[in-house]
């Protein structure tokens, strides 16, 4: 992947990942709008509804709803239909929460990093990118 | 904002209070550094959601604690489970449901939960005390512990109960702090359409939780005569229509001797003044059946049924016994207390089905709700339609009764 530009990020949860850039139309309820079996948007009132997440880097301000997104964000990080990874601008406790959980029982995965709003349009607008975390601090190469 | 640790919290996470609680701390650090929480506070008490199989994950998360032999770390309720233990042969859904539910249960049990699983841990022996700093999950006892009783909780849920739990700290913002306990909002009732103080406990709960969202709301203006069970219902309404964790009723409640209190002297962002067709409107937003539907069931005990409900409830039934089925939900010890007084006996002669342990409205393929259900419960109403996909009527206990007895929806 040719680099065109690199962003500073924080790191909320660790881990590489490399993927496709996905940007949610609004805030997502993990619980109730998301699939885990599937990987796929199931909220009838999302923009994004009937869209595959897995394997994407989801790029949005932050989650919404039920804290049972947590749960459906781990069980999707379990059978390998989550995201790659999430690049947010809040730091959102419900699907931190879940990512770290499965990092803890499964050994899996899914970085999630903060940026800037400014930042975070920038992400939303790339093609792919790569999320590379050490420690607190973490960086997104865009193409 | 940097997380200060406390001596405590750097032992919990070296291990030295064992492995299960440094998952569990690690865990609460992550939560903490999300929230943006300064540091952690001791809590006295717990209530766990978790015994309700989500899937695999709930499984692999508790039995992760037992493998590492992690015990709770204060007194640990636990809310309703898939199943009722007590009275499994009434399940009839998949196996391998049943199977990983029950063993989700368990599990918690051998971590050291008691086995109250109830949604209404304030009508067991384990009810906190005012001012006390606890860790619950539920949304309605999460409303009650901090509205009716002056304890205080965030919102907690999948997977940060335990976490607290197993540590006994909890990170120190939100509603655990004093600041952010005040009323935001003012909802002033000037009249109200019902003679009865439960359908206009109801009615203002869903309004609230309708309008106020995730904002504190002082209600002024509801009857002295308003019950702990009225309570009750008002914040489980709201908890369902929105995310409120917390209201204020002027008079009635332990932060709300006064307006000024319920406020902390800072006027409130909103006011706004709740007519009785607001009310009547309100609670009309809870029915799906029309009147004079046939109903199906009545189901009662979401939240599970107190005993002064049961105590409102015998003599109802005993002047007009019921045609449809007819469903409670309750807790252990209340169940066991009817038990002994012979008013469970009686109750099942009189044709009334006792639930324990679980609820009607987790249990579709048991009672078949299907069909027009109803309720006096407000958060069952504003469940149902979407988790059950029944039609649902709500109305007063007495209503339910005589619609019961009647075979269909009956206004009175």
């Amino acid at each position: 992947m040719k680099t065109l530009m690199r962003i500073d990020a924080i790191t909320l949860v660790s881990g590489t990942a490399r993927g496709d850039v996905f940007a949610l139309g609004e805030p997502l309820s993990f619980w109730g709008g998301f699939d885990a079996v599937t990987g796929a948007v199931t909220d009838h009132r999302h923009p994004d509804r009937g869209a595959s997440l897995s394997g994407r880097i989801v790029a949005v301000a932050s989650a919404r709803g039920s804290s049972s997104g947590a749960s459906v964000l781990a069980e999707a990080i379990r059978l390998g239909t989550a995201p790659a990874a999430f690049v947010l601008s809040t730091r959102d406790a419900i699907l931190t929460v879940g990512a770290q959980v499965a990092v803890e029982l499964y050994g899996k995965a899914c970085p999630i990093v903060l940026v800037m709003d400014a930042d975070l349009a920038r992400v939303r607008a790339a093609r792919s990118a790569v999320v590379t975390t050490a420690g607190a601090r973490a960086t997104i190469d865009m193409a | 904002m940097t997380l200060t640790l406390a001596p405590i919290d750097t032992e919990l996470l070296a291990g030295r209070h064992g492995e299960a609680a440094a998952f569990a701390m690690r865990l609460l650090v992550k939560f903490a550094e999300a929230m943006g929480a300064p540091g952690f506070l001791d809590i006295v008490g717990a209530h766990i959601d978790g015994c309700l199989y989500h899937g695999q994950v709930s499984l692999d998360f508790v039995e992760h604690a037992v493998r590492l032999k992690g015990r709770v770390r204060v007194p640990t309720t636990l809310n309703v489970g898939s199943m009722d233990l007590i009275h499994p042969e009434l399940y009839r859904g998949p196996e391998k449901l049943a199977t990983d539910g029950a063993r989700v249960m368990r599990a918690h049990e051998e971590l050291g939960c008691m086995p109250t699983f109830t949604c209404a841990p304030y009508q067991t022996m384990f009810k906190p005390r005012f001012g006390e700093q606890i860790a619950w999950a539920e949304s309605n006892a999460i409303v009650f512990a901090n509205s009716v009783i002056g304890a205080r909780t965030n919102r907690y849920g999948d997977f940060l109960d335990l976490a607290c739990a197993l540590t006994g700290r909890a990170p120190a913002y939100g509603l655990h702090l004093t600041e952010n306990r005040r009323a935001t909002q003012l909802f002033r009732i000037v009249e109200t359409p019902f003679d009865d103080t439960e359908r206009t406990a109801i009615a203002i709960g869903a309004l609230i939780g309708a309008e106020a969202g995730t904002s504190i709301a002082a209600i002024d203006g509801l009857s002295p005569a308003t019950t702990e069970d009225d309570l009750k219902g008002l914040g489980a309404a709201a908890a369902s229509a929105g995310a409120v964790a917390m209201f204020h009723a002027v008079g009635l409640t332990p932060e709300a001797p006064t307006l000024e209190a319920a406020t902390q002297g800072i006027a409130p962002t909103v006011v706004r003044t709740v007519t009785a067709p607001d009310l009547r409107a309100s609670l009309a937003r809870l029915s799906t059946a029309s009147d004079g539907a046939v109903l199906t069931a009545v189901s009662l005990g979401t939240p599970h049924f107190s005993p002064a409900q049961f105590a409102k409830l015998l003599p109802l039934l005993t002047a007009s016994p019921p045609r449809t089925p007819f469903y409670v939900n309750t807790n252990r010890q209340t169940h066991d207390a009817l038990e002994a007084s012979g008013a469970a006996a009686t109750l099942r002669t009189l044709g009334v089905t006792l639930i324990v342990d679980t609820c009607a409205y987790l249990m579709t393929e048991v009672v078949g709700l299907k069909g027009s259900v109803m309720t006096n419960s407000g958060k069952m109403a504003w469940y149902a339609p979407g988790n059950l996909g029944a039609d649902i009527a709500f109305g007063s206990l007495a209503e339910c009764v005589a619609s019961a007895a009647a075979g269909e929806v009956v206004r009175l």
